[in-house]
């Protein structure tokens, strides 16, 4: 989230796109409940199925699933062609006044410099003019034929109503009723939020959905604002934790783009990835690049890290090729893989295509197991008859389970969806001979490097030399972990303003990553963490709920990345004079001599207005970007159809048949395979969780189960009628990657829609299911997924694809 | 009882008055509609703080589970999809005791001190003095008391009298997430009912209201609802409550008979302590029983 749960009360309108708060996030949901109640905010749900959170709404409105960018570039339409947009904010904290290279270009779904064979663009044309100090140029008057704001809105002039409805099944009067609620809040009195979750993320598309989404709320100034923002719910309680430590492979810790085989020295890897500022005066932040990754290396390598051996550089491992969850999988399934530590993940039901995964499971030596509960995954090989069909015979993989600890028996902190840190307490010991994680990671590194002092290998050093400074080295402690993640002086560091001034001495805590240093003197686990175990203590541990300000700041309770700032973008929350643009909401503002107000300010302190430091400091240009070069598959989002459409053809390009769908999107080599078209799988599928149930964990609970005991699929009753099925019936659903057999849930909920001409019928698919727990015995769910991928971050596209349905 | 906040009002089968000294707050839980968003938290709550455990049932092709009240779900979620001008609306409503200032369940019980009224209107069933005869359910307007196949007894929602007792909110209302379900004074439940309909009337329902019926003196469980005029909307809530005729019957006409019944309840107890002996009870308990006996 850029902003946190409990500012989603200081919204005038709620938005539920791409998410069902309620369903997912019936806690936070609450915030919702007192927009409603304290502000009179009005909702609205935009989703295949009138969903719980649709039940509490003002106004909902069906979608076919994947059709979320002609919705939104149909708003982004509406805004421009009605002129509902917050002019002074659009000019001074977008690039909307920038030029781009003329070169560029957009042609029947197609952004210039597409390479078929490499599925992938050369994005040459999608920079910046820039002039002979290297600024990027801008036009003030926004009347260039190059200048964003035109670009768009050429773009977007061909999404109009008709065809939104057209292609979104939207009724068109919904669709306009929706967008004149929208652009009220495009004055700078009133604010929207935008609350959405993996309805949006998972798709071919799912980056572009939230970007377009991210444009609107630029277009409206609702960025950096109190009762704004483009907030992600994350999935689980502390998702939000697992990717700012990168339990991903793509960056390190602190999203810093991790080293490529082409980064051959330490210094090279460091200018690619230190941006020049792209406008005079901006703060440029990712300037401090160097900073962060060589206090991330001393944090690791400890003393072996040197200035001259480049922090260790050299140990860091080397992206050769990509290693995202599905990549991995892929090269499993190629037989390349021997092991494979699985730890709090279950990917046979929760990646998609599960006969894929399970083939690649099998294929595998060993699976080592670190789970509380006996998950899918560790039984992958246990035939289950009809729900897993294998033949543990043939298959040779040796699985290990290692019990571990559950949230309340250890002690740690947790990060939510609006980036508060919070700690926790342990409260019970686990049970049996179940340990901490921690505690299961130490004694297999433990073991690993004595093997390595002992008997040597081919690359010992990384192993040998990791810095392991724990009171217990078997049982390094939570609050050590933290400390460390939060970062300590190594030797004094001073002042740079005053270079005889100790702002901290060697030993102590660090107040917060600005005291990071590139020479070594400074050891930071992740840079934006920084300062959330200070010379104060562990700020995590504050439990202070005193809100002077009545937005639900909070700034004493918890840590909030970064730097303990609760709204991103805050200083896009006051006009250029530094003036909030809502009084009665006021985040930042420019007292005259400083940055001051109910938040911490995400601005140099000191920097006035009339410097003209713009509001984005992680940006070169210091401004957002309505035209972003760094998407793969183009600077604006453009409609493509799911990579399983029920339809002929892209409606935005009926003509162009390679534009159907994303050119960009991640398909392996025999995948392509196995998808299925419309001809043999006329529906549209959807998959999403239930309230009852969190994942495939509380089907192992029996107050959960009780609750919803069994697998069911939900169908409207038009299709129900069609195929002769009636609540209550078991059904069986099929995708050209398996089936699965459910109970009939008829609902009034799904609508059937009518799209380019075409009846198009939705399956919605809970995916709580499994062989494994307390609840009736189920199929998993991602049986039927397709493994394709969004080009950004190659997450499945989950949330739309093809089925067919029977009566059983 | 022992516990002030409990002074005992009306008690079934009893005809001796009903301490009067202390004052105690009537109480009231006020469900609000609008704003649930049907997560079963609150089974899930009520099933944790009564140590009651229903069976992992079925899915029967509705979103309800389980699919109605049992001696062990006190509570349940009941989801009904209605068209409203066009637009669709899903109405859901957690199902349980109303709490009615005037209960049927209590009138038509035979068994003294079965069914109990609390001065702060909590309508309680104490199970030990109950014997299994299902007039509770006859004598309720809205279906709600259960009888156990394990011991025979009817169970329903208590309000959580032990947590009140004490100050607390009911399990169900402190596990709300959205803060659909309220408790407090009924006076100040009815001050927040009013905001709501305020607020709900703005939003263009022209017939939201407060559900408190009159037909059974009004109830310490509440709804706000969007269509007040059409309570039989949320999957069937009684339009106009009143304790049914049978119950009238049975305390003219009816009533000795059924304590002849009782009579040979009494009789089968007399061959219980013939076969098996006395129940044992310590000598505290008998202390607690005199001590209760002589208030």
């Amino acid at each position: 989230m850029t902003n946190h749960w409990v500012d989603i009360k200081n919204a005038d309108l709620v938005v539920i796109m791409g998410g069902n708060a309620a369903e997912a996030h019936p806690c936070g949901f609450k915030w919702v409940v007192e927009a409603k109640k304290g502000r009179k905010a009005r909702l609205i749900v935009v989703d295949p199925r009138f969903t719980r959170s649709a039940s509490v709404s003002d106004f909902y409105a069906p979608i076919r699933p994947g059709s979320d960018i002609a919705f939104l570039g149909g708003v982004i339409n509406y805004l421009l062609t009605n002129d509902k947009i917050h002019h002074d904010y659009v000019k001074n904290y977008t690039n909307a006044t920038f030029l781009i290279d003329e070169g560029f270009k957009f042609d029947d779904g197609f952004f210039s410099g597409y390479n078929a064979e490499k599925r992938s663009y050369d994005k040459a044309t999608w920079q910046y003019q820039k002039d002979k100090d290297g600024y990027a140029m801008v036009d003030e008057t926004l009347q260039s034929p190059h200048c964003v704001f035109q670009l768009m809105k050429k773009h977007y002039s061909r999404y109009s109503p008709e065809l939104v409805s057209k292609v979104t099944g939207t009724p068109k009067e919904d669709f306009l009723k929706i967008c004149g609620m929208i652009a009220e809040t495009s004055v700078p009195g009133k604010t929207m939020t935008i609350l959405y979750a993996l309805g949006w993320t998972e798709h071919t598309v799912g980056s572009q959905n939230i970007r377009t989404m991210a444009m609107i709320q630029l277009l409206l100034g609702n960025m950096g604002r109190a009762g704004g923002g483009v907030n992600a719910l994350r999935g689980h309680s502390n998702v939000q934790g697992i990717t700012d430590m990168c339990l991903y492979s793509e960056v390190l810790p602190g999203y810093l783009s991790a080293p490529t085989d082409g980064d051959k020295t330490f210094d090279e890897y460091l200018a690619k990835r230190t941006p020049k500022a792209l406008r005079p005066n901006q703060m440029n932040f990712p300037q401090n690049f160097p900073k962060w990754i060589t206090s991330l290396c001393k944090a690791w390598y400890g003393s072996a890290a040197t200035k001259e051996n480049g922090f260790c550089y050299d140990w860091l491992p080397k992206k050769d090729a990509a290693y995202d969850a599905m990549a991995i999988f892929e090269r499993m399934h190629q037989g390349k893989m021997q092991g494979f530590v699985c730890q709090g993940f279950n990917p046979l039901a929760s990646m998609a295509n599960k006969r894929k995964i399970g083939d690649a499971l099998a294929k595998l030596k060993y699976l080592v197991i670190i789970d509380p509960l006996s998950t899918e995954t560790s039984e992958f090989w246990k035939n289950y008859g009809e729900f897993n069909q294998t033949d543990p015979a043939q298959i040779q993989t040796e699985v290990f389970r290692l019990p571990c600890t559950l949230v309340a028996e250890d002690s740690g902190s947790y990060t939510n969806s609006g980036r508060v840190a919070q700690w926790h307490w342990k409260a019970a010991d686990g049970p049996g001979d179940s340990k901490g994680d921690a505690e299961i990671m130490a004694a297999l590194f433990l073991r690993l490097k004595e093997m390595y002092a002992k008997d040597g290998g081919k690359f010992p050093d990384a192993i040998l030399n990791l810095a392991w400074p724990h009171r217990i080295p078997a049982k390094p402690a939570p609050e050590e972990l933290l400390m460390e993640i939060s970062g300590k002086a190594l030797a004094d560091v001073y002042d740079p303003k005053d270079k005889t001034k100790v702002i901290a001495k060697a030993g102590e805590q660090l107040a917060g990553f600005a005291q990071l240093r590139d020479d070594g003197s400074t050891s930071c686990g992740n840079w934006i963490y920084g300062g959330c175990w200070s010379q104060a203590g562990n700020l995590t541990a504050r439990r202070d709920a005193a809100d002077p300000s009545g937005l639900g700041q909070t700034l004493n309770w918890g840590f909030a990345w970064p730097a303990n700032r609760r709204i991103l973008y805050n200083r896009a929350g006051a006009d250029p004079s530094g003036k909030p643009w809502d009084a009665k909401r006021a985040g930042i503002r420019w007292t005259g001599t400083a940055w001051a107000g109910n938040d911490v300010p995400d601005m140099r302190p000191d920097a006035a207005p009339e410097e003209k430091v713009m509001p984005f400091i992680m940006t070169p240009e210091g401004v957002a970007r309505l035209f972003a070069p760094l998407m793969a598959e183009g600077p604006f989002p453009e409609h493509y159809e799911p990579y399983e459409t029920p339809l002929d053809n892209n409606p935005f390009h009926p003509k162009n048949p390679k534009a159907t769908s994303n050119p960009t999107a991640r398909v392996f080599k025999g995948d392509m395979d196995s998808f299925g078209t419309a001809k043999d799988f006329p529906y549209v599928a959807t998959t999403y969780r239930l309230v009852e149930h969190f994942h495939f964990w509380t089907k192992h609970a029996h107050i959960n189960a009780v609750l919803q005991p069994e697998h069911f699929v939900e169908i409207g009753e038009e299709l129900a009628k069609e195929k002769g099925i009636q609540a209550g019936d078991k059904v069986k659903v099929r995708s050209n990657r398996g089936y699965i057999k459910a109970v009939a849930v008829v609902t009034k909920r799904i609508r059937t829609l009518d799209v380019d001409g075409k009846k198009v019928h939705t399956v919605g698919l809970p995916l709580n299911s499994g062989f494994t727990g307390v609840t009736k015995p189920g199929f998993i769910t991602n049986t039927l997924t397709p493994f394709v991928g969004d080009p950004n971050c190659q997450t499945p596209e989950y949330k739309a694809f093809l089925v067919n349905i029977e009566k059983v | 009882m022992a516990l002030q906040s409990l002074d005992i009002k009306q008690r079934s089968a009893t005809t001796t008055p009903a301490p009067s000294v202390r004052k105690t707050v009537e109480v009231a839980k006020l469900i609000d509609v609008s704003t649930c968003i049907g997560c079963k938290a609150c089974q899930a709550a009520c099933m944790e703080w009564n140590d009651i455990r229903d069976e992992v049932g079925r899915n029967y092709g509705v979103y309800d589970n389980p699919m109605d009240l049992t001696d062990k779900s006190w509570t349940v979620m009941r989801y009904a999809e209605v068209e409203e001008k066009g637009r669709l609306e899903w109405l859901i409503r957690k199902d349980g005791c109303m709490h009615c200032l005037e209960p049927g369940c209590l009138k038509a019980c035979p068994a003294p001190g079965a069914i109990v009224q609390y001065a702060n209107g909590i309508v309680d069933f104490h199970e030990e003095h109950c014997i299994g005869c299902g007039y509770c359910i006859t004598g309720c307007p809205f279906n709600i008391p259960r009888i156990s196949k394990e011991d025979g007894k009817a169970y329903k929602c208590s309000l959580c009298s032990d947590r009140v007792a004490v100050g607390q909110a009911p399990a169900c209302a402190k596990a709300c997430p959205t803060g659909a379900i309220q408790f407090g004074t009924k006076e100040d439940m009815q001050d927040y009912a009013a905001k709501r309909i305020g607020d709900l009337k703005e939003r263009g329902f022209d017939k939201a209201g407060l559900y408190d019926p009159a037909g059974v003196g009004g109830t310490h469980v509440m709804y706000v609802l969007h269509h007040a005029d059409r309570p039989q909307l949320y999957s069937g809530l009684p339009a106009d409550p009143g304790i049914s005729p049978l119950v009238s019957l049975w305390k003219g006409f009816a009533k000795p008979l059924a304590s002849l019944a009782l009579g040979a309840v009494a009789l089968g107890s007399l061959f219980h302590y013939v076969m098996k002996g006395p129940n044992e009870v310590s000598k505290e308990t008998e202390k607690e029983v005199e001590k209760e006996g002589s208030q």
